[in-house]
Protein backbone atom coordinates (compact mmCIF):
# COMPACT_ATOMS: atom_id res chain seq x y z
CA UNK A 1 0.00 0.00 0.00
CA UNK A 2 1.24 3.79 -0.80
CA UNK A 3 1.88 6.15 1.88
CA UNK A 4 -0.77 8.62 2.26
CA UNK A 5 -0.71 12.14 1.11
CA UNK A 6 -1.88 13.60 4.20
CA UNK A 7 -1.06 11.55 7.40
CA UNK A 8 -2.00 13.62 10.37
CA UNK A 9 -0.73 11.70 13.67
CA UNK A 10 -2.36 12.18 16.91
CA UNK A 11 -2.69 16.02 16.93
CA UNK A 12 -3.85 18.21 19.89
CA UNK A 13 -4.00 21.82 20.27
CA UNK A 14 -4.84 23.03 23.81
CA UNK A 15 -5.73 26.79 24.59
CA UNK A 16 -5.31 27.55 28.27
CA UNK A 17 -7.62 25.05 29.50
CA UNK A 18 -9.38 23.96 26.17
CA UNK A 19 -8.26 21.18 24.56
CA UNK A 20 -9.97 22.41 21.17
CA UNK A 21 -8.55 19.29 19.18
CA UNK A 22 -8.06 15.94 20.86
CA UNK A 23 -5.20 13.20 19.47
CA UNK A 24 -6.78 13.43 16.22
CA UNK A 25 -5.31 11.36 13.26
CA UNK A 26 -6.58 10.88 9.68
CA UNK A 27 -5.11 9.60 6.70
CA UNK A 28 -5.97 10.76 3.44
CA UNK A 29 -4.91 9.50 -0.15
CA UNK A 30 -4.04 11.20 -3.22
CA UNK A 31 -6.65 12.23 -5.21
CA UNK A 32 -9.64 11.79 -2.80
CA UNK A 33 -12.20 14.02 -2.06
CA UNK A 34 -12.70 14.04 1.62
CA UNK A 35 -15.05 15.73 4.32
CA UNK A 36 -14.61 17.29 7.53
CA UNK A 37 -17.83 17.12 9.64
CA UNK A 38 -18.74 18.46 13.21
CA UNK A 39 -21.06 20.29 15.22
CA UNK A 40 -19.73 24.77 15.62
CA UNK A 41 -17.15 24.66 17.98
CA UNK A 42 -16.01 20.83 17.22
CA UNK A 43 -12.28 22.38 16.08
CA UNK A 44 -12.54 21.50 12.60
CA UNK A 45 -10.90 25.41 11.87
CA UNK A 46 -8.46 24.44 14.34
CA UNK A 47 -7.70 21.30 12.40
CA UNK A 48 -7.06 23.37 9.05
CA UNK A 49 -5.04 25.82 11.09
CA UNK A 50 -2.55 23.22 12.63
CA UNK A 51 -2.22 21.51 8.99
CA UNK A 52 -1.54 25.05 7.60
CA UNK A 53 0.95 25.80 10.16
CA UNK A 54 -1.52 28.91 11.61
CA UNK A 55 -1.06 27.26 14.89
CA UNK A 56 1.75 24.80 15.91
CA UNK A 57 0.15 21.47 17.45
CA UNK A 58 0.85 20.80 21.12
CA UNK A 59 1.59 17.70 19.91
CA UNK A 60 1.68 14.94 17.64
CA UNK A 61 2.39 15.69 13.82
CA UNK A 62 1.60 16.32 10.18
CA UNK A 63 3.24 14.41 7.58
CA UNK A 64 2.63 15.90 3.87
CA UNK A 65 3.80 13.96 1.17
CA UNK A 66 6.37 12.10 3.40
CA UNK A 67 7.70 14.90 5.02
CA UNK A 68 7.01 16.55 8.20
CA UNK A 69 5.48 19.85 8.39
CA UNK A 70 6.48 20.47 12.04
CA UNK A 71 7.82 23.56 12.73
CA UNK A 72 7.13 25.35 9.20
CA UNK A 73 5.88 28.34 8.68
CA UNK A 74 2.55 28.59 6.71
CA UNK A 75 4.39 30.01 3.91
CA UNK A 76 6.75 27.11 3.69
CA UNK A 77 3.89 24.99 3.74
CA UNK A 78 2.56 26.53 0.53
CA UNK A 79 5.68 26.23 -0.83
CA UNK A 80 4.95 22.09 -0.17
CA UNK A 81 1.66 22.07 -1.84
CA UNK A 82 -0.96 22.42 0.61
CA UNK A 83 -2.91 25.63 0.63
CA UNK A 84 -6.64 26.57 2.06
CA UNK A 85 -9.11 28.62 2.06
CA UNK A 86 -10.94 30.87 5.06
CA UNK A 87 -14.08 30.28 6.86
CA UNK A 88 -13.77 33.77 7.97
CA UNK A 89 -13.38 34.81 3.93
CA UNK A 90 -9.63 36.56 4.33
CA UNK A 91 -9.29 38.25 0.79
CA UNK A 92 -6.32 41.22 0.40
CA UNK A 93 -9.89 43.92 0.11
CA UNK A 94 -8.40 46.65 -1.26
CA UNK A 95 -6.97 45.08 -4.43
CA UNK A 96 -8.15 43.70 -7.56
CA UNK A 97 -9.50 40.43 -8.39
CA UNK A 98 -7.02 39.67 -10.16
CA UNK A 99 -4.11 41.25 -7.94
CA UNK A 100 -5.69 38.46 -5.43
CA UNK A 101 -5.08 35.74 -8.04
CA UNK A 102 -1.59 36.87 -9.18
CA UNK A 103 -0.12 37.27 -5.39
CA UNK A 104 -0.51 33.41 -5.16
CA UNK A 105 1.48 32.77 -7.78
CA UNK A 106 4.34 34.64 -6.31
CA UNK A 107 6.00 31.92 -5.10
CA UNK A 108 6.61 30.27 -8.59
CA UNK A 109 7.55 33.22 -10.21
CA UNK A 110 11.42 33.50 -11.35
CA UNK A 111 12.22 36.43 -12.89
CA UNK A 112 14.71 38.66 -10.67
CA UNK A 113 14.90 42.40 -9.49
CA UNK A 114 16.96 42.85 -12.39
CA UNK A 115 14.42 42.10 -14.42
CA UNK A 116 12.34 43.85 -12.72
CA UNK A 117 14.02 47.13 -12.82
CA UNK A 118 14.92 46.89 -16.60
CA UNK A 119 11.33 45.80 -17.93
CA UNK A 120 13.12 42.62 -19.65
CA UNK A 121 11.77 40.25 -21.89
CA UNK A 122 11.92 37.43 -18.78
CA UNK A 123 9.90 40.11 -16.75
CA UNK A 124 7.09 40.46 -19.29
CA UNK A 125 6.50 37.26 -20.41
CA UNK A 126 6.47 35.44 -17.49
CA UNK A 127 3.93 38.18 -15.71
CA UNK A 128 2.26 37.42 -19.50
CA UNK A 129 1.87 33.87 -18.86
CA UNK A 130 0.95 34.21 -14.83
CA UNK A 131 -1.82 36.94 -16.02
CA UNK A 132 -2.67 34.31 -18.74
CA UNK A 133 -2.86 31.93 -15.70
CA UNK A 134 -4.50 33.82 -13.47
CA UNK A 135 -7.46 34.68 -15.57
CA UNK A 136 -8.11 31.51 -17.15
CA UNK A 137 -8.83 29.86 -13.35
CA UNK A 138 -11.11 32.89 -13.15
CA UNK A 139 -12.61 32.23 -16.06
CA UNK A 140 -13.59 28.56 -14.65
CA UNK A 141 -15.45 30.10 -11.51
CA UNK A 142 -17.43 33.05 -13.85
CA UNK A 143 -15.34 35.54 -12.19
CA UNK A 144 -13.14 36.16 -15.46
CA UNK A 145 -15.04 39.73 -16.30
CA UNK A 146 -14.40 40.79 -12.80
CA UNK A 147 -10.72 40.87 -12.87
CA UNK A 148 -10.71 44.53 -12.48
CA UNK A 149 -12.79 45.26 -9.99
CA UNK A 150 -12.15 45.38 -6.04
CA UNK A 151 -12.36 42.01 -4.45
CA UNK A 152 -14.37 43.82 -1.64
CA UNK A 153 -17.00 44.99 -3.86
CA UNK A 154 -18.11 41.16 -5.23
CA UNK A 155 -20.76 39.69 -3.58
CA UNK A 156 -20.31 37.02 -0.68
CA UNK A 157 -20.77 33.97 -2.69
CA UNK A 158 -18.48 35.34 -5.41
CA UNK A 159 -15.80 36.44 -2.53
CA UNK A 160 -15.57 32.42 -1.40
CA UNK A 161 -15.18 31.41 -5.20
CA UNK A 162 -12.30 34.61 -5.33
CA UNK A 163 -10.45 32.55 -2.26
CA UNK A 164 -10.66 29.28 -4.05
CA UNK A 165 -9.13 30.60 -7.35
CA UNK A 166 -6.51 32.31 -5.23
CA UNK A 167 -5.52 29.14 -3.78
CA UNK A 168 -5.33 27.46 -6.84
CA UNK A 169 -3.18 29.91 -8.24
CA UNK A 170 -0.23 28.36 -5.95
CA UNK A 171 -0.50 25.23 -7.80
CA UNK A 172 -1.50 23.04 -4.83
CA UNK A 173 -1.14 19.21 -4.95
CA UNK A 174 -3.67 19.60 -1.81
CA UNK A 175 -6.42 22.47 -0.91
CA UNK A 176 -7.91 22.58 2.42
CA UNK A 177 -11.48 24.26 2.07
CA UNK A 178 -12.96 25.75 5.19
CA UNK A 179 -16.63 25.87 4.71
CA UNK A 180 -16.83 27.08 1.20
CA UNK A 181 -20.77 26.86 0.84
CA UNK A 182 -21.39 28.94 3.93
CA UNK A 183 -23.79 31.62 3.56
CA UNK A 184 -24.30 30.57 -0.10
CA UNK A 185 -28.17 29.39 -1.52
CA UNK A 186 -29.11 26.49 -2.57
CA UNK A 187 -28.61 26.57 -6.16
CA UNK A 188 -25.04 28.39 -5.61
CA UNK A 189 -24.04 25.89 -3.17
CA UNK A 190 -25.05 23.17 -5.44
CA UNK A 191 -22.89 24.81 -8.72
CA UNK A 192 -19.91 25.01 -6.00
CA UNK A 193 -20.04 21.22 -5.07
CA UNK A 194 -20.16 21.20 -9.03
CA UNK A 195 -16.95 22.77 -9.47
CA UNK A 196 -15.06 21.72 -6.70
CA UNK A 197 -15.85 18.29 -8.78
CA UNK A 198 -14.54 19.46 -11.90
CA UNK A 199 -11.36 21.49 -10.32
CA UNK A 200 -10.44 18.07 -8.48
CA UNK A 201 -10.03 16.24 -11.84
CA UNK A 202 -8.90 19.24 -13.95
CA UNK A 203 -6.03 20.43 -11.15
CA UNK A 204 -5.19 16.96 -10.39
CA UNK A 205 -6.10 17.98 -6.96
CA UNK A 206 -6.78 16.31 -3.25
CA UNK A 207 -9.49 18.19 -1.19
CA UNK A 208 -10.39 17.74 2.49
CA UNK A 209 -13.75 20.32 2.99
CA UNK A 210 -15.24 21.50 5.86
CA UNK A 211 -19.22 21.78 5.65
CA UNK A 212 -21.48 22.19 8.14
CA UNK A 213 -24.03 20.83 5.87
CA UNK A 214 -23.88 16.55 6.00
CA UNK A 215 -26.36 16.50 3.27
CA UNK A 216 -24.04 18.28 0.93
CA UNK A 217 -20.69 16.12 2.12
CA UNK A 218 -22.82 13.11 1.73
CA UNK A 219 -23.72 13.53 -2.02
CA UNK A 220 -19.72 14.70 -2.72
CA UNK A 221 -17.18 13.56 0.12
CA UNK A 222 -15.63 9.68 -0.73
CA UNK A 223 -14.43 9.77 3.16
CA UNK A 224 -15.38 11.77 6.09
CA UNK A 225 -14.01 12.25 9.28
CA UNK A 226 -16.67 13.48 12.26
CA UNK A 227 -15.39 15.73 14.96
CA UNK A 228 -17.13 16.16 18.06
CA UNK A 229 -15.51 18.14 21.03
CA UNK A 230 -12.22 17.70 19.85
CA UNK A 231 -12.31 14.39 19.22
CA UNK A 232 -13.14 12.32 16.21
CA UNK A 233 -15.88 10.22 17.02
CA UNK A 234 -16.20 8.78 13.63
CA UNK A 235 -14.54 7.82 9.77
CA UNK A 236 -15.97 6.48 7.00
CA UNK A 237 -17.80 6.09 3.45
CA UNK A 238 -20.86 8.11 3.61
CA UNK A 239 -23.29 5.34 3.88
CA UNK A 240 -21.47 4.45 7.20
CA UNK A 241 -20.93 8.05 8.44
CA UNK A 242 -25.25 8.24 7.75
CA UNK A 243 -26.17 5.67 9.98
CA UNK A 244 -23.54 5.47 12.70
CA UNK A 245 -25.47 6.46 16.01
CA UNK A 246 -22.55 8.22 17.67
CA UNK A 247 -22.68 10.93 14.32
CA UNK A 248 -26.16 11.27 14.78
CA UNK A 249 -26.68 11.74 18.68
CA UNK A 250 -23.75 14.23 18.03
CA UNK A 251 -25.77 16.26 15.58
CA UNK A 252 -29.20 15.94 17.01
CA UNK A 253 -27.40 17.15 20.51
CA UNK A 254 -26.95 20.54 18.07
CA UNK A 255 -29.61 19.87 15.63
CA UNK A 256 -31.65 22.99 16.36
CA UNK A 257 -27.99 25.39 15.54
CA UNK A 258 -27.84 23.94 12.07
CA UNK A 259 -29.81 25.58 9.72
CA UNK B 1 16.74 51.32 -25.21
CA UNK B 2 13.01 51.27 -24.09
CA UNK B 3 13.89 50.62 -20.45
CA UNK B 4 15.14 53.83 -19.52
CA UNK B 5 12.95 56.40 -22.04
CA UNK B 6 10.59 57.74 -19.89
CA UNK B 7 12.74 58.32 -16.56
CA UNK B 8 15.20 60.26 -19.21
CA UNK B 9 12.44 62.13 -21.15
CA UNK B 10 10.42 62.77 -17.03
CA UNK B 11 14.35 63.75 -15.77
CA UNK B 12 14.53 66.23 -18.91
CA UNK B 13 11.07 67.39 -18.25
CA UNK B 14 11.68 68.00 -14.78
CA UNK B 15 15.10 69.79 -15.46
CA UNK B 16 13.56 72.14 -17.55
CA UNK B 17 11.03 73.39 -15.90
CA UNK B 18 12.37 73.36 -12.29
CA UNK B 19 15.60 75.03 -13.91
CA UNK B 20 13.75 77.54 -15.80
CA UNK B 21 11.84 78.57 -12.43
CA UNK B 22 15.43 78.20 -10.46
CA UNK B 23 17.17 80.59 -13.09
CA UNK B 24 14.62 83.16 -12.74
CA UNK B 25 14.79 83.24 -8.84
CA UNK B 26 16.84 83.95 -5.96
CA UNK B 27 18.95 81.35 -4.02
CA UNK B 28 16.93 80.96 -1.06
CA UNK B 29 14.08 80.45 -3.41
CA UNK B 30 16.02 77.53 -5.48
CA UNK B 31 17.48 75.78 -2.31
CA UNK B 32 13.47 75.57 -1.63
CA UNK B 33 13.21 73.67 -5.26
CA UNK B 34 16.02 71.56 -4.37
CA UNK B 35 14.11 70.80 -1.28
CA UNK B 36 11.17 69.86 -3.05
CA UNK B 37 13.44 66.59 -4.37
CA UNK B 38 14.71 66.19 -0.97
CA UNK B 39 11.15 65.56 0.61
CA UNK B 40 9.67 63.83 -2.30
CA UNK B 41 12.12 61.27 -1.91
CA UNK B 42 11.66 60.95 1.88
CA UNK B 43 7.99 60.39 1.00
CA UNK B 44 8.33 58.31 -1.28
CA UNK B 45 10.24 56.14 0.29
CA UNK B 46 8.30 56.13 3.69
CA UNK B 47 4.92 54.92 1.81
CA UNK B 48 7.07 52.24 0.52
CA UNK B 49 6.25 51.29 4.12
CA UNK B 50 3.83 52.66 6.12
CA UNK B 51 1.76 52.86 2.45
CA UNK B 52 2.15 49.97 0.59
CA UNK B 53 3.56 47.64 3.09
CA UNK B 54 1.45 48.95 5.78
CA UNK B 55 4.07 48.95 8.56
CA UNK B 56 3.97 52.14 10.71
CA UNK B 57 7.42 53.47 10.86
CA UNK B 58 7.76 56.71 13.30
CA UNK B 59 11.90 56.53 12.43
CA UNK B 60 12.50 57.66 8.94
CA UNK B 61 14.41 60.99 10.21
CA UNK B 62 16.56 58.35 11.84
CA UNK B 63 17.83 56.92 8.62
CA UNK B 64 17.82 60.25 7.32
CA UNK B 65 20.54 61.77 9.80
CA UNK B 66 22.64 58.79 8.81
CA UNK B 67 22.02 59.35 5.21
CA UNK B 68 23.70 62.87 5.78
CA UNK B 69 25.80 62.86 8.20
CA UNK B 70 27.68 60.04 6.26
CA UNK B 71 27.91 61.90 3.06
CA UNK B 72 29.07 65.22 5.49
CA UNK B 73 31.67 63.20 6.97
CA UNK B 74 32.94 61.56 3.60
CA UNK B 75 32.96 64.38 1.35
CA UNK B 76 34.49 66.39 4.09
CA UNK B 77 37.57 64.22 4.40
CA UNK B 78 38.11 63.25 1.06
CA UNK B 79 38.95 65.77 -1.65
CA UNK B 80 36.14 66.84 -3.36
CA UNK B 81 36.83 67.18 -6.99
CA UNK B 82 35.99 70.58 -8.63
CA UNK B 83 34.95 70.15 -12.00
CA UNK B 84 32.64 67.88 -14.34
CA UNK B 85 34.45 65.14 -11.61
CA UNK B 86 31.98 66.16 -8.74
CA UNK B 87 29.01 64.26 -9.99
CA UNK B 88 30.21 61.03 -9.76
CA UNK B 89 31.96 61.49 -6.88
CA UNK B 90 28.74 62.70 -5.18
CA UNK B 91 26.91 59.65 -6.84
CA UNK B 92 29.33 57.10 -5.16
CA UNK B 93 29.01 58.89 -1.85
CA UNK B 94 25.11 59.11 -2.23
CA UNK B 95 24.93 56.02 -2.60
CA UNK B 96 27.21 54.71 0.28
CA UNK B 97 24.94 56.70 2.32
CA UNK B 98 21.87 55.11 1.00
CA UNK B 99 23.66 51.38 1.74
CA UNK B 100 24.91 52.07 4.99
CA UNK B 101 21.10 53.81 6.09
CA UNK B 102 19.81 50.08 4.07
CA UNK B 103 21.96 47.83 6.29
CA UNK B 104 21.07 49.93 9.36
CA UNK B 105 17.61 49.29 8.72
CA UNK B 106 18.12 45.62 8.05
CA UNK B 107 19.51 45.47 11.34
CA UNK B 108 16.56 47.67 12.94
CA UNK B 109 13.73 46.16 10.67
CA UNK B 110 14.75 42.18 11.15
CA UNK B 111 14.02 42.26 14.84
CA UNK B 112 11.39 45.23 15.08
CA UNK B 113 9.16 44.05 12.57
CA UNK B 114 7.50 41.04 14.26
CA UNK B 115 6.12 44.03 15.99
CA UNK B 116 2.31 45.03 15.48
CA UNK B 117 1.05 48.36 14.89
CA UNK B 118 1.27 50.83 17.35
CA UNK B 119 4.23 48.94 18.70
CA UNK B 120 6.43 49.42 15.68
CA UNK B 121 5.83 52.72 15.39
CA UNK B 122 6.91 53.33 19.20
CA UNK B 123 9.98 50.67 18.65
CA UNK B 124 10.83 53.06 15.50
CA UNK B 125 10.52 56.53 17.40
CA UNK B 126 12.75 54.78 19.55
CA UNK B 127 15.34 54.55 17.23
CA UNK B 128 14.86 58.00 15.59
CA UNK B 129 15.79 59.26 18.38
CA UNK B 130 18.86 57.21 19.65
CA UNK B 131 20.41 57.98 16.13
CA UNK B 132 19.53 61.70 17.22
CA UNK B 133 21.02 61.92 20.82
CA UNK B 134 23.47 59.56 20.14
CA UNK B 135 24.77 62.20 16.96
CA UNK B 136 24.59 65.29 19.66
CA UNK B 137 26.94 63.06 22.29
CA UNK B 138 29.70 61.38 19.90
CA UNK B 139 32.51 64.23 19.30
CA UNK B 140 33.26 62.47 16.33
CA UNK B 141 29.93 63.62 14.62
CA UNK B 142 30.19 67.10 15.92
CA UNK B 143 28.49 67.02 18.97
CA UNK B 144 25.14 69.54 19.04
CA UNK B 145 27.12 71.77 16.53
CA UNK B 146 27.27 69.65 13.85
CA UNK B 147 29.55 69.51 10.77
CA UNK B 148 29.74 72.72 7.91
CA UNK B 149 31.33 73.16 4.99
CA UNK B 150 30.41 69.95 3.58
CA UNK B 151 31.23 71.09 -0.35
CA UNK B 152 28.48 72.02 -2.50
CA UNK B 153 28.14 71.49 -6.38
CA UNK B 154 30.63 73.58 -8.36
CA UNK B 155 29.84 75.17 -11.37
CA UNK B 156 30.63 73.41 -14.52
CA UNK B 157 32.34 75.02 -17.29
CA UNK B 158 32.06 73.36 -21.13
CA UNK B 159 35.21 75.77 -23.02
CA UNK B 160 32.99 78.95 -22.19
CA UNK B 161 29.82 77.43 -21.95
CA UNK B 162 28.36 77.46 -17.87
CA UNK B 163 26.39 75.30 -16.15
CA UNK B 164 25.84 77.10 -13.04
CA UNK B 165 25.64 75.36 -9.47
CA UNK B 166 22.09 75.33 -9.05
CA UNK B 167 21.21 73.62 -12.26
CA UNK B 168 24.29 71.10 -11.41
CA UNK B 169 22.57 70.44 -8.02
CA UNK B 170 19.19 70.66 -9.61
CA UNK B 171 20.45 67.64 -11.82
CA UNK B 172 21.95 65.10 -9.29
CA UNK B 173 18.93 66.01 -7.22
CA UNK B 174 16.21 64.95 -10.45
CA UNK B 175 18.42 62.10 -11.06
CA UNK B 176 17.72 60.28 -7.65
CA UNK B 177 14.28 61.63 -7.24
CA UNK B 178 13.41 59.97 -10.83
CA UNK B 179 15.75 56.69 -9.72
CA UNK B 180 13.76 56.84 -6.55
CA UNK B 181 10.28 57.02 -8.36
CA UNK B 182 10.26 54.75 -11.20
CA UNK B 183 12.42 52.06 -8.72
CA UNK B 184 9.18 52.08 -6.44
CA UNK B 185 7.10 52.36 -9.09
CA UNK B 186 8.65 49.29 -11.35
CA UNK B 187 8.76 46.98 -7.81
CA UNK B 188 4.78 47.83 -6.91
CA UNK B 189 3.93 46.42 -10.35
CA UNK B 190 5.72 43.23 -10.26
CA UNK B 191 5.51 40.47 -7.86
CA UNK B 192 7.48 41.30 -4.94
CA UNK B 193 5.29 44.54 -4.80
CA UNK B 194 2.40 42.74 -4.76
CA UNK B 195 3.79 40.45 -2.10
CA UNK B 196 3.98 44.39 -0.21
CA UNK B 197 0.52 44.41 -0.45
CA UNK B 198 -0.56 41.52 0.57
CA UNK B 199 1.11 41.88 3.84
CA UNK B 200 -0.74 45.37 4.45
CA UNK B 201 -3.74 43.53 3.11
CA UNK B 202 -3.91 40.29 5.56
CA UNK B 203 -0.80 38.98 6.43
CA UNK B 204 -2.52 34.99 7.50
CA UNK B 205 -3.83 35.51 3.93
CA UNK B 206 -0.60 36.34 2.40
CA UNK B 207 1.31 33.12 4.50
CA UNK B 208 -0.82 30.61 3.35
CA UNK B 209 -0.64 31.78 -0.24
CA UNK B 210 3.17 31.58 -0.04
CA UNK B 211 4.24 34.86 0.96
CA UNK B 212 7.69 35.09 3.21
CA UNK B 213 5.85 38.07 5.32
CA UNK B 214 8.83 38.65 7.40
CA UNK B 215 11.06 38.47 4.22
CA UNK B 216 8.53 40.99 2.64
CA UNK B 217 8.57 43.32 5.40
CA UNK B 218 12.16 43.83 6.02
CA UNK B 219 12.59 44.12 2.16
CA UNK B 220 10.15 46.95 2.04
CA UNK B 221 12.21 48.44 5.05
CA UNK B 222 15.60 48.24 3.73
CA UNK B 223 14.70 49.79 0.35
CA UNK B 224 12.97 52.47 2.39
CA UNK B 225 15.86 53.16 4.35
CA UNK B 226 18.06 53.28 1.30
CA UNK B 227 16.36 55.91 -0.05
CA UNK B 228 16.01 57.88 3.47
CA UNK B 229 20.06 57.90 3.46
CA UNK B 230 19.86 59.49 -0.28
CA UNK B 231 17.47 61.89 0.94
CA UNK B 232 19.74 62.37 3.74
CA UNK B 233 22.81 62.77 1.43
CA UNK B 234 21.35 65.53 -0.56
CA UNK B 235 20.37 66.89 2.21
CA UNK B 236 23.33 67.96 3.25
CA UNK B 237 24.87 68.65 -0.13
CA UNK B 238 21.88 71.72 -0.56
CA UNK B 239 22.35 73.05 3.02
CA UNK B 240 25.72 71.94 3.62
CA UNK B 241 25.73 71.95 7.17
CA UNK B 242 24.19 69.09 9.49
CA UNK B 243 22.90 68.98 13.06
CA UNK B 244 21.15 66.53 14.85
CA UNK B 245 18.48 69.70 15.67
CA UNK B 246 17.14 68.86 12.11
CA UNK B 247 16.52 65.61 11.95
CA UNK B 248 14.18 65.33 15.16
CA UNK B 249 10.91 63.11 15.54
CA UNK B 250 9.02 66.57 13.67
CA UNK B 251 10.95 65.40 10.49
CA UNK B 252 9.40 62.29 10.91
CA UNK B 253 6.19 63.51 11.54
CA UNK B 254 6.85 65.75 8.09
CA UNK B 255 7.26 62.62 6.31
CA UNK B 256 4.23 60.51 7.89
CA UNK B 257 1.36 63.57 6.77
CA UNK B 258 2.97 63.43 3.40
CA UNK B 259 1.97 59.62 3.09
CA UNK B 260 -1.08 59.95 4.51
CA UNK B 261 -1.74 63.20 3.84
CA UNK B 262 -1.43 61.87 -0.39
CA UNK B 263 -3.61 58.85 0.40
CA UNK B 264 -1.70 55.78 1.81
CA UNK B 265 -0.37 54.02 -1.01
CA UNK B 266 -0.29 56.52 -4.03
CA UNK B 267 3.06 57.47 -5.33
CA UNK B 268 1.50 60.77 -7.15
CA UNK B 269 -0.56 61.27 -4.07
CA UNK B 270 2.59 61.72 -1.91
CA UNK B 271 4.35 63.95 -4.66
CA UNK B 272 1.66 66.11 -4.23
CA UNK B 273 1.81 66.37 -0.30
CA UNK B 274 5.27 66.62 -0.60
CA UNK B 275 5.16 69.62 -2.11
CA UNK B 276 2.39 70.53 -0.07
CA UNK B 277 4.64 70.02 2.80
CA UNK B 278 7.30 71.45 1.94
CA UNK B 279 6.01 74.63 0.40
CA UNK B 280 3.29 75.62 3.48
CA UNK B 281 6.56 76.74 5.57
CA UNK B 282 7.82 79.53 3.35
CA UNK B 283 3.89 80.53 2.63
CA UNK B 284 3.41 81.01 6.41
CA UNK B 285 6.73 82.62 6.62
CA UNK B 286 5.64 85.30 4.43
CA UNK B 287 2.23 85.34 6.68
CA UNK B 288 4.31 85.89 9.81
CA UNK B 289 3.86 89.83 9.54
CA UNK B 290 -0.17 89.60 9.72
CA UNK B 291 0.17 86.57 12.90
CA UNK B 292 2.19 88.57 15.42
CA UNK B 293 5.26 86.30 14.60
CA UNK B 294 3.16 82.82 15.18
CA UNK B 295 4.27 80.36 13.36
CA UNK B 296 0.44 78.83 11.93
CA UNK B 297 2.38 75.76 10.16
CA UNK B 298 1.57 73.31 13.03
CA UNK B 299 -2.04 74.47 13.68
CA UNK B 300 -2.19 74.36 9.77
CA UNK B 301 -1.02 70.46 9.93
CA UNK B 302 -3.50 69.75 12.30
CA UNK B 303 -6.48 71.22 10.58
CA UNK B 304 -5.13 70.10 7.19
CA UNK B 305 -5.22 66.47 8.49
CA UNK B 306 -8.82 66.33 10.51
CA UNK B 307 -10.09 67.71 7.55
CA UNK B 308 -9.00 65.48 5.41
CA UNK B 309 -9.62 62.33 7.68
CA UNK B 310 -13.00 63.33 8.31
CA UNK B 311 -14.14 64.33 4.03
CA UNK B 312 -11.38 62.03 2.67
CA UNK B 313 -10.54 58.98 5.17
CA UNK B 314 -8.41 57.63 2.56
CA UNK B 315 -5.93 60.60 1.96
CA UNK B 316 -6.06 63.01 -1.15
CA UNK B 317 -5.10 60.44 -3.71
CA UNK B 318 -6.51 57.34 -1.97
CA UNK B 319 -5.10 54.34 -3.75
CA UNK B 320 -5.20 55.65 -7.43
CA UNK B 321 -2.39 57.62 -9.08
CA UNK B 322 -2.93 60.65 -11.41
CA UNK B 323 -2.28 59.10 -14.34
CA UNK B 324 -5.85 56.44 -13.34
CA UNK B 325 -8.14 59.90 -13.56
CA UNK B 326 -6.69 60.14 -17.63
CA UNK B 327 -7.19 56.85 -18.83
CA UNK B 328 -10.45 56.53 -20.04
CA UNK B 329 -12.11 52.98 -19.12
CA UNK B 330 -10.90 52.54 -16.16
CA UNK B 331 -14.01 50.95 -14.59
CA UNK B 332 -12.52 50.97 -11.24
CA UNK B 333 -12.74 54.68 -10.27
CA UNK B 334 -15.46 55.12 -7.98
N1 LIG C 1 -7.05 30.98 19.07
C1 LIG C 1 -7.92 30.39 19.94
N2 LIG C 1 -7.81 30.61 21.27
C2 LIG C 1 -8.67 30.03 22.14
N3 LIG C 1 -9.64 29.20 21.77
C3 LIG C 1 -9.82 28.94 20.47
C4 LIG C 1 -8.97 29.52 19.47
N4 LIG C 1 -9.36 29.07 18.25
C5 LIG C 1 -10.41 28.27 18.49
N5 LIG C 1 -10.70 28.19 19.79
C6 LIG C 1 -11.74 27.37 20.41
O1 LIG C 1 -11.57 26.05 19.95
C7 LIG C 1 -12.85 25.43 19.75
C8 LIG C 1 -12.94 24.91 18.33
O2 LIG C 1 -13.05 26.01 17.44
P1 LIG C 1 -13.08 25.85 15.86
O3 LIG C 1 -11.91 25.00 15.46
O4 LIG C 1 -13.16 27.18 15.27
O5 LIG C 1 -14.43 25.07 15.65
P2 LIG C 1 -15.20 24.72 14.30
O6 LIG C 1 -14.42 25.22 13.16
O7 LIG C 1 -15.34 23.24 14.32
O8 LIG C 1 -16.54 25.38 14.41
C9 LIG C 1 -13.90 26.49 20.07
O9 LIG C 1 -14.35 26.26 21.39
C10 LIG C 1 -13.14 27.76 19.98
O10 LIG C 1 -13.68 28.73 20.84
MG1 LIG D 1 -14.87 26.63 11.74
Amino acid sequence: MTSPLLDVQNITMQFGGLKAVDSFSMQISKGQLAGLIGPNGAGKTTVFNMLTGVYQPTSGQVVFNSKSLTGLKPYQISHHGLTRTFQNIRLFKNLTVLENVLIAGHQHIKYTWWDIMTLNKSFSLEEKALNEKGKQILNIFGLYEKWNEKASSLPYGEQRKLEIVRALMTSPEMILLDEPAAGMNHSETHNLMELIAKIRKEFNLTVLLIEHDMKLVMGICENIFVLDHGVKIEEGIPSKIQSSPKVIEAYLGVDSETH
Amino acid sequence: MKTFKIPIVASLVIILIAGSVGMLANSYIQLILLFLFVNSIMGMSLNLINGYTGQFSLGHAGFIAIGAYFTSIISTSVPFPSGLGALPVAGFITIGSGLVAGLVGYFVGLPSLRLKGDYLAIVTLGFGEIIRVSLNNIPFFGGAIGISNIPSFPELNFGGFIIDRFLVALIFATFWAVTCFFFIWRLLNSSPGRGFLSVREDEIAAEAMGINTTKMKVQAFVISSFFAGVAGSLYAYFTNYVSPASFTFLMSIDAVIMVVLGGMGSMTGCLASAFFITLLPEILRSLKDYTYGIDLRMVIYSLALILIMILRPQGLFGEKEIFHHWRKNDKSTT
